[in-house]
């Protein structure tokens, strides 16, 4: 099997792009703490009311301009559904889902993460910029899919 | 004995008169159910980006979500497997001389497999008893029904796949020695996927139907994702090899060029077939339960796919190149003037591998890990695969019905239904890029897929989403006009166009080729190298949910 002189250089720039983008990808991840959200946490998803912390949903101060809001998902709806923290705040999201699998979105940000019974899931965000945010549910859940949203606030 | 001894004789009895009546009967079947689910599910797509636009109020009895979902099985499923099978069954017939008669028959049998299980999986979703979209995520529960015309659909595919191996290996031991033809090559390529990749899926849907009978109370949400997307990614590999295939064995042919290479060719199908399955994981990135670095590991799986394209991407243009200079074509581009633009069985598969240089970017973009984040069930996916299945799948598909069905209905391409080939290839083109575009700008606003029409109580973020959507639907309304139109091609090309003898291109190797290498006839290590890297990007990840509690089941449309 034979190259031409042009495909191989071709390839070889392809692959470098390939690996380049795998460095960067790779650094973002673990050097810069940017991976995707990947909650290990189990869940038994017909308990989650009787299982902490979801047993009492809601926004919490953990430390200065840092918060945690304890969310539960189900079809329609996010628990809690209003959300205030002030501009500079660091907030964790710890959710899981009491029905079906679940999208937590906030447009806007890069806040996306998949919510399936079962799993505790976490993702962090630091919300600099005052304003409503909007919060979507971006996984088809059931009819009344298109009205599951909430809105946070950053004041 | 006889037998192999008659086989060469009738292979040149058969190039003598041309297709074999039986089979080009199976493949039209294939076909018109193939471009009869192109036209329920086009429609059904029209109406989705109108409701989506806020410009069309769908019917109780038949929501969003159900035309959403039988949008995605006409289109996904139906058009694009009946095509492939269809497409792959004359190949064989052509390059290895007739189909066997028992191999003919499991056509068949794979044929009413498939029929059956669509009918099923269609009727219950029309019933409004499994609006749970193609993928069928638990613990939304489908009707039990849905779930076991699924695997009347698998097992359709199966027996097609089988019913190939037959008959390739049938040719190989009356062929010591010798290479199966290219396309062959490429159908056996197609199939192999086709039957580990479904494999998954498999043990998904026998664990859903007991779950959905009540027999189980409870099912494994995350393995039941993680099984579903090992089948769902290679499907669209799936149609991509496909659609390749022509542009290596027929267009070289329809331009009056020869074969790239023969030996690199082969590469590409092996290559895609030993890397893809685990491709699946990047449709998981943002998914719990699964860590950051099997998500690191599989951003390589899914990466290296695209070597085998990169290689694809050189090899076309250097043949369109090579064509156009033996025609005279000077200068740095003078061979592109060459090229024969007005010829739509040339054109639609040429705009077909220029969507997917963006399309292929996106792609490489959006698995890289962060960036997948950004996007991730947003309408830019949408986008991404409406340029990937809707353009380069499709038109390629599309571009071969213009040869391939007038020579088996022993009919000609007039020159008149070229020149509409040409404006359904325009109009196609048009309707994408307004659609395909929108999507990919709103997603990356923040837009979600799978949702109907709907301004979060006036939020002003979606409320600035409308102008897109509206773009999205006037592209759905171009691509409307493009599948009635190509629905009355296929349909005169079968039926009504004027007799006569239409070739299957085959493209011939280069004078100067070199010889094939021996070691791409080695299926069964190829076929072991595919496990090795299946067990290698599964079986930890497997392993980390396995145990995960279960869910009980959910109907909540």
């Amino acid at each position: 099997m034979k190259l031409h002189r042009a495909e191989e250089i071709w390839l070889i720039i392809g692959v470098a792009i390939i690996i380049l983008s795998m460095v960067l990808t790779g650094y973002q991840a673990f050097a810069q703490g940017m991976a995707p959200p990947s909650g290990m946490e189990t869940i038994d998803p017909q308990k989650v009311s009787e299982t902490a912390p979801f047993d009492n949903p809601g926004v919490f101060e953990v430390g200065e301009n840092k918060y945690e809001v304890v969310m539960t998902l189900q079809a329609f709806s996010f628990t809690p559904n209003e959300i205030e923290v002030p501009a500079g705040s660091e907030v964790e999201f710890i959710m899981t889902s009491r029905d079906v699998v679940h999208g937590f979105q906030v447009a806007g940000t890069n806040i996306n993460a998949m919510v399936t019974p079962g799993h505790v899931q976490r993702i962090t965000q630091t919300f600099d910029e005052p304003g409503e945010y909007l919060v979507l549910c971006n996984e088809y859940c059931g009819a009344g899919h298109q009205m599951m949203a909430t809105t946070i606030i950053v004041k | 004995m006889e037998l192999a001894e008659k086989r060469p004789f009738n292979e040149k009895l058969q190039h003598a008169l041309g297709v074999n009546p039986k089979d080009a009967k199976l493949s039209l079947t294939y076909f018109t159910v193939s471009f009869i689910a192109l036209l329920i599910g086009g429609f059904l797509g029209l109406f989705q980006g109108l409701n989506r636009a806020g410009l069309m109020e769908l019917p109780t009895w038949f929501d969003y979500y159900q035309t959403l979902t039988t949008h995605g099985i006409l289109l996904v499923l139906v058009f694009t497997t009946t095509f492939t099978v269809g497409y792959f069954y004359a190949s064989l017939s052509h390059t290895l001389g007739g189909l066997l008669p028992k191999v003919r028959k499991m056509g068949w049998t794979a044929f009413g497999a498939m029929v059956l299980g669509v009918v099923l999986v269609a009727t219950t979703v029309v019933m409004g008893n499994a609006s749970v979209m193609y993928t069928f995520y638990p613990p939304m529960q489908a009707s039990p029904i849905f779930y076991i015309g699924l695997v009347f659909l698998v097992v359709g595919i199966w027996i097609a796949a089988f019913g190939a191996f037959i008959n390739v290996a049938h040719w190989r031991k009356n062929h010591k020695g010798q290479h199966i033809p290219l396309l062959a090559f490429f159908a056996t390529g197609v199939f192999v996927m086709l039957v580990f990749g479904s494999l998954g899926v498999t043990v998904e849907v026998l664990m859903l139907i007991p779950w959905s009978l009540g027999w189980t109370e409870t099912i494994n949400v995350m393995l039941s994702r993680t099984l579903f997307w090992s089948f769902g990614h290679t499907l669209v590999n799936i149609w991509y090899l496909t659609a390749i295939s022509a542009w290596y064995v027929a267009v070289p042919k329809l331009i009056g060029g020869k074969l790239f290479s023969d030996s690199l060719t082969r590469l590409v199908v092996i290559l895609l077939v030993i890397l893809n399955i685990p491709g699946g994981f990047h449709h998981q990135i943002v998914d719990p339960g699964i860590t950051e670095g099997w998500k690191f590991i599989h951003v390589f799986m899914s990466l290296s796919i695209g070597f085998p394209s990169l290689m694809t991407a050189f090899a076309m243009f250097a043949m369109f190149e090579r064509t156009g200079r033996r025609k005279g074509g000077k200068g740095l581009l003078g061979w592109f003037k060459k090229l024969p633009w007005g010829d739509v069985r040339f054109l639609a598969p040429f705009i077909a591998m220029v969507a997917f240089i963006p399309a292929g970017a996106g792609g490489i973009a959006q698995t890289n890990n962060q960036l997948n984040q950004v996007v991730h069930n947003s309408l830019w996916v949408v986008g991404h695969f409406h340029l990937t299945l809707g353009v380069t799948v499709a038109l390629t598909f599309f571009g071969v019905a213009y040869w391939l069905i007038p020579h088996l209905s022993k009919r000609v391409l007039t020159p008149q239904m070229n020149k509409l080939g040409i404006i359904q290839t325009i109009i196609w083109t048009i309707g994408m890029l307004f659609m395909s575009g929108a999507m990919h700008f709103v997603g990356l606003l923040g837009s979600p897929r799978r949702t109907s029409y709907t301004t979060y109580g006036d939020n002003a973020t979606a409320l600035s989403w409308d102008p897109y959507l509206i773009l999205l639907a006037v592209g759905g309304t171009f691509l409307i006009i493009g599948v009635v139109l190509m629905v009355y091609i296929v349909f005169n090309l079968m039926f009504f166009a004027p007799k006569g003898n239409t070739e299957f291109p085959i493209g011939e190797p280069e004078a100067d080729a070199y010889p094939t290498p021996k070691w791409t006839e080695r299926w069964g290590l190829t076929i072991v190298l595919l496990i090795l890297i299946v067990a290698m990007g599964y079986v930890v990840p497997i392993m980390d949910i396995i145990n995960v509690p279960g869910s009980p089941p959910f109907i909540t449309w």
